[in-house]
């Protein structure tokens, strides 16, 4: 509240200000021309030219206010101390006002009615809202409210981040498997919404000839150009409200590929209607034209943001040096693919998902991890502010701007939108599931139905009209509106106990495992094989000869260094390692442990039984034998060579190697795998001190978490291996730094060995806070003990790569 | 064969199975190509199926054709040779759900093609998916990915079955084995996946398997 009259109080002052400055510049002016007499002013010690900063400071306000916004809800559900905003508690508090700016809901605290209240209306709503106050606001301040929702400050600024979220991050699978579906209700399902709506709005219009009214003015054409406008399911409402209701992943990707790939027949069906309503016919021949022209604006889309798409990939496999701007590839390509469409008037949306969708793959395994974090953050902050933005700027735009209201116009709009809707999905989804396999339901229906959303582009499209072309310009705007209004209020609030009513089934949670990922790998296989046994050609194999196609050439192309080789479930493998590494650092160092079921079961649990070695007498030092100390240096040494040339990569930019990236990362996540995995094993007293190489390799660390506690000496074989002796020591504890100090120095030690320079300096002095979480870690993992050999253990194991 | 004998035939499959007549008729002729118009096909009529040659794991896929368990008929062992039968009866695993199916026999179709898929993991039948059958399948998945592929192969089976052995047996004194991936076990880490409306194939009911007999087997 406090931002709003701050808003409304600088703009009287912004308008007075350069009021104020343009006087001075008059006097000013009068100065040097006259040149005649020189007044001695006092000399300005302190002046305010509002007018200088105006336009970037008017932005940087909305843009502070639709963030600011975003923090409300978080806010309200602190306990109130005192009335009005409360100081932010750090911590977890705080972690969900991050998570609400990334568009995130926290969940609600049921402290006073308003929480409850962002519970019930979705954020869209809310947002409208807060832009129809701000709008009234300034009007009653008596400015002019700025034309915040200007077509071309929407397309081209507002709308790109949201899309290019939407479509970086599209999950291509069930995208996909779902093409034909998606299209369907796409393409022909926006073509009948425009048809019906437009011609049916004619056929009302022109009733009552007993009393002429201002509708009888309307002509069939503006009245198409109007459906095909109001037609078109919007991409930002969609998102806006479906992310709240956690849908199964299948409507979500119906409504939402839905809603963006209709971009192309509403920019061809706008075109088309816009250009001959002037003339006022359209003919067969024109009819024709705009269905090619709809192949040529879809295709033509896709295929510009696919280029841009494969630009970006290749010039990501040379960014191995310069790590900083590998997210700046990323937008500016992809921001110049929706240009490039727009341009051409093609469809820019398409062209952006286009973009986005080709080169994840690719630009994800080239880029290192730091700027993959970059990229899913920027995206996510640019769209949610965007969204915001959109919303508040649509509440502004209803209090400004002429309305001409008129019952029957904007009555009968809404009620053809909702008929034309369902009848749409019913009729097509009837056809469609004759050549699904899976079919949709009559719930699927009612969803897909009822998740038709109008939205900002609707608007804007309407806002673009000429007027001397389209006399009732007002009466379509508020028309547009109050559908948009209707759909997103009505229909956004109650999509929610709908959905827990009909029991649609929601989202999976469960994050994706390892042994998922090996099946779906197995059943695409498996589909492919049985496919081509039965003989005919179908879904599988062509996915699996694309698969392939991209493997042998594409991927070698577009991909640096030895990750193009690498198969796609080894890359899912260390991907997951990796987050799992760092969850566990993140989450305070173990405390709390990233796995859904605390569970004592280790590697040793799983390992086939084999006979007890034998308990020495004296307990000695077992000694490996010599032929196995050798494997173990080789094995050592390969590992170290192929981490050393992935960390060669770092220069004095990146002063310490960032324990993250890359080849140093592979390491250490497999070192605080381990450690997980021992978090599991309750008893830690057996563990002794324990010489642990840098390096290691799986068989060696599996091999010493059984519970043999065997102190084990490998001093001999390799001078590399450092020693580190380590006792228990609690997480606060000083020996913790040390060890990482140690860690470090051992590894440059052997790399140093070597003869190969790094430039890999240990932290000195006092470690970064940042840092901490790790060595705790490492220190846990040198709790180990090793048995001793087990027989079929110690087959010949390279190291991973 | 008179007409009206395999019509009944086809009839009595149809309800065994599940297919439709069509789609019986399409199958039995694709059958024909494969054997050689021959009443039984042996794996080397399978094998030779060039479109097979870039499969993975084409020798369990065959292997899953010739498994008497895959046959609901309580028989442990392999055939030498299947006949029509046998193939539908493997085929009818890959039957996707129709719009009138209920819960419950959602429910047994998973189970069914759950069943499936374990037997094709657990080769010696003893009725656990063991540490060295489940790096066995990781192996092979990554067969075709060279020397990359057989080192990973191994740290990621051990991994998946950690995975599952946690997720099912979450308290594991540090001296207990964990014999290996029961079906239950295996059920409930696929749960997420819905086999019932992932693992099936379009069965054509129009015949095409004419247009592509010149790329079957001869």
């Amino acid at each position: 509240m406090v931002l709003l009259f701050l808003e409304v109080s600088v703009r009287p002052l912004g308008v007075a200000c350069s009021q104020d400055t343009n006087h001075n510049n008059n006097h000013h002016q009068d100065q040097h021309s006259g040149n005649a007499t020189h007044v001695k002013k006092a000399f300005p010690v302190l002046s305010l030219d509002y007018h200088h900063i105006k336009a970037p400071f008017e932005v940087s306000l909305w843009v502070l206010l639709a963030s600011l916004m975003k923090l409300v809800p978080a806010a309200r559900q602190l306990p109130v101390t005192s009335g009005g905003l409360t100081e932010h508690q750090p911590g977890k508090p705080g972690e969900d006002t991050a998570l609400n700016c990334l568009g995130e809901k926290p969940s609600v605290s049921g402290f006073h009615l308003v929480p409850r209240l962002s519970g019930i209306v979705p954020e869209s709503c809310l947002l409208i809202t807060v832009g129809l106050l701000v709008g009234g606001l300034i009007k009653l301040a008596g400015e002019d409210v700025p034309p915040v929702l200007d077509s071309r400050l929407f397309f081209l600024c507002l709308l790109p981040p949201i899309i290019l979220d939407a479509g970086y991050f599209l999950p291509i699978r069930p995208f996909m498997e779902n093409l034909g579906t998606i299209l369907m209700f796409a393409v022909v399902g926006t073509l009948w919404n425009a048809f019906f709506i437009g011609g049916l709005l004619y056929a009302v219009c022109q009733i009552q000839p007993a009393n002429p009214s201002i509708l009888h003015q309307l002509e069939l054409l503006p009245c198409l150009l109007f459906g095909s406008i109001v037609s078109a399911v919007d991409p930002v409402a969609v998102l806006a409200v479906f992310e709240e209701i956690h849908i199964n992943e299948l409507l979500h990707i119906l409504v939402f590929g839905e809603s963006l790939l209709n971009d192309a027949v509403t920019v061809v069906l706008y075109h088309l209607f816009e250009e001959y309503s002037g003339v006022g016919t359209v003919t067969v021949m024109d009819g024709f034209l705009g269905i090619i022209s709809f192949l040529v604006v879809a295709c033509g889309g896709v295929l510009v943001g696919a280029l841009y798409g494969i630009l970006a990939a290749f010039t990501s496999r040379f960014t191995s040096h310069t790590r900083v701007i590998e997210p700046l590839f990323v937008f500016v390509y992809s921001y110049m693919a929706y240009l490039s469409a727009e341009m051409f008037h093609l469809s820019g949306i398409m062209a952006l998902i286009a973009c986005g969708a080709v080169m994840r793959p690719y630009v994800e395994a080239n880029i290192s991890h730091k700027s993959h974090t970059t990229i899913k953050y920027f995206l996510k902050m640019w769209s949610s502010v965007s969204e915001t933005l959109i919303f508040i700027f649509l509440g502004v735009a209803t209090v400004d701007g002429k309305h001409a209201w008129n019952w029957t116009f904007v009555t009968v709009t809404v009620v053809l939108c909702l008929v034309a809707r369902v009848m749409g999905v019913v009729g097509l989804t009837f056809v469609i599931n004759k050549f699904r396999i899976v079919k949709l339901t009559t719930k699927d229906q009612f969803i897909v139905a009822y998740g038709g959303l109008r939205g900002a582009i609707a608007f804007s499209l309407g806002f673009l009209l000429d007027e001397r072309v389209f006399p009732l310009r007002g009466m379509f705007l508020t028309a547009i509106i109050t559908v948009i209004f209707f759909t997103v209020f009505v229909q956004g609030m109650t999509i929610k106990p709908l959905v827990e009513l009909l029991a649609v089934k929601k989202k999976q949670e469960a994050k994706r495992s390892i042994n998922e990922e090996i099946h779906t790998q197995f059943l695409d296989h498996l589909l492919t094989g049985i496919e081509d046994i039965c003989g005919h050609y179908g879904h599988h194999h062509w996915k699996d000869k694309l698969n392939r196609f991209n493997k042998k050439y594409v991927k070698k192309c577009l991909i640096a260094g030895e990750r193009s080789k690498e198969p796609q479930l080894i890359a899912f493998y260390h991907k997951m390692e990796m987050k799992q590494a760092i969850e566990l650092v993140e989450s305070g160092g173990g405390i709390k442990l990233p796995s859904a079921l605390p569970s004592t079961v280790s590697m040793q649990n799983i390992q086939p039984k084999k006979p007890p070695p034998p308990k020495p007498v004296e307990r000695a030092l077992p000694q490996l034998p010599k032929g196995r100390e050798e494997e173990i240096r080789k094995i050592l040494r390969s590992n170290l060579q192929r981490t050393r040339q992935r960390l060669r990569s770092y220069n004095r930019h990146t002063l310490v190697a960032d324990p993250y990236e890359d080849g140093l990362g592979d390491l250490l996540i497999k070192k605080q795998k381990m450690i997980e995995l021992e978090k599991k094993i309750k008893d830690m007293n057996n563990y002794l001190t324990v010489p642990a190489a840098a390096s290691d390799s799986p068989t060696m660390r599996r091999a010493r978490l059984a519970s043999d506690p065997q102190a084990y000496n490998m001093k001999q074989q390799s001078d590399s291996v450092p020693t580190i002796q380590v006792d228990l020591a609690s997480p606060q504890s000083p020996d913790s730094v040390n060890l990482m100090d140690e860690f470090r120095q051992a590894k440059q030690q052997q790399q140093e060995d070597d003869e190969q320079g790094l430039m890999m300096k240990p932290p000195s002095g006092p470690h970064k806070p940042g840092e901490a979480g790790e060595p705790r870690e490492q220190k846990l993992m040198r709790c180990l003990s090793d048995p001793g050999p087990s027989a079929d253990e110690e087959e010949d194991e390279p190291f991973l790569p | 064969m008179g007409a009206s004998q395999t019509h009944s035939e086809y009839q009595y499959l149809a309800d065994k199975t599940g297919f439709s007549l069509e789609q019986i008729k399409n199958l039995h002729k694709r059958f024909q190509q494969l054997s050689g118009n021959e009443d039984t096909i042996s794996k080397e009529n399978l094998d030779s199926i060039p479109a097979l040659a870039n499969n993975p794991i084409r020798k369990q896929i065959i292997d899953a054709f010739f498994d008497k368990r895959n046959q609901h008929q309580e028989e442990v062992g392999s055939f030498e040779e299947i006949g029509f039968e046998q193939f539908l009866m493997v085929m009818s695993h890959f039957r996707p759900p129709t719009l009138k199916t209920t819960e419950e026999e959602k429910e047994a179709l998973r189970k069914e093609k759950l069943r499936f898929l374990f037997n094709m993991h657990d080769t010696d039948n003893d009725g656990v998916i063991t540490l060295e059958e489940y790096r066995k399948v990781v192996e092979e998945l990554l067969s075709k990915s060279g020397a990359i592929g057989q080192e990973a192969a191994k740290a990621i089976a051990d991994a998946a079955m950690l995975e599952v052995a946690s997720t099912n047996v979450p308290h594991m004194a540090p001296d207990d084995f964990y014999e290996g991936i029961t079906f239950e076990h295996f059920e409930q880490i696929l749960k997420g996946l819905e086999m019932e409306s992932r693992m099936h194939i379009r069965f054509l009911d129009v015949d095409t398997t004419t247009m592509r007999c010149g790329k079957s087997t001869s």
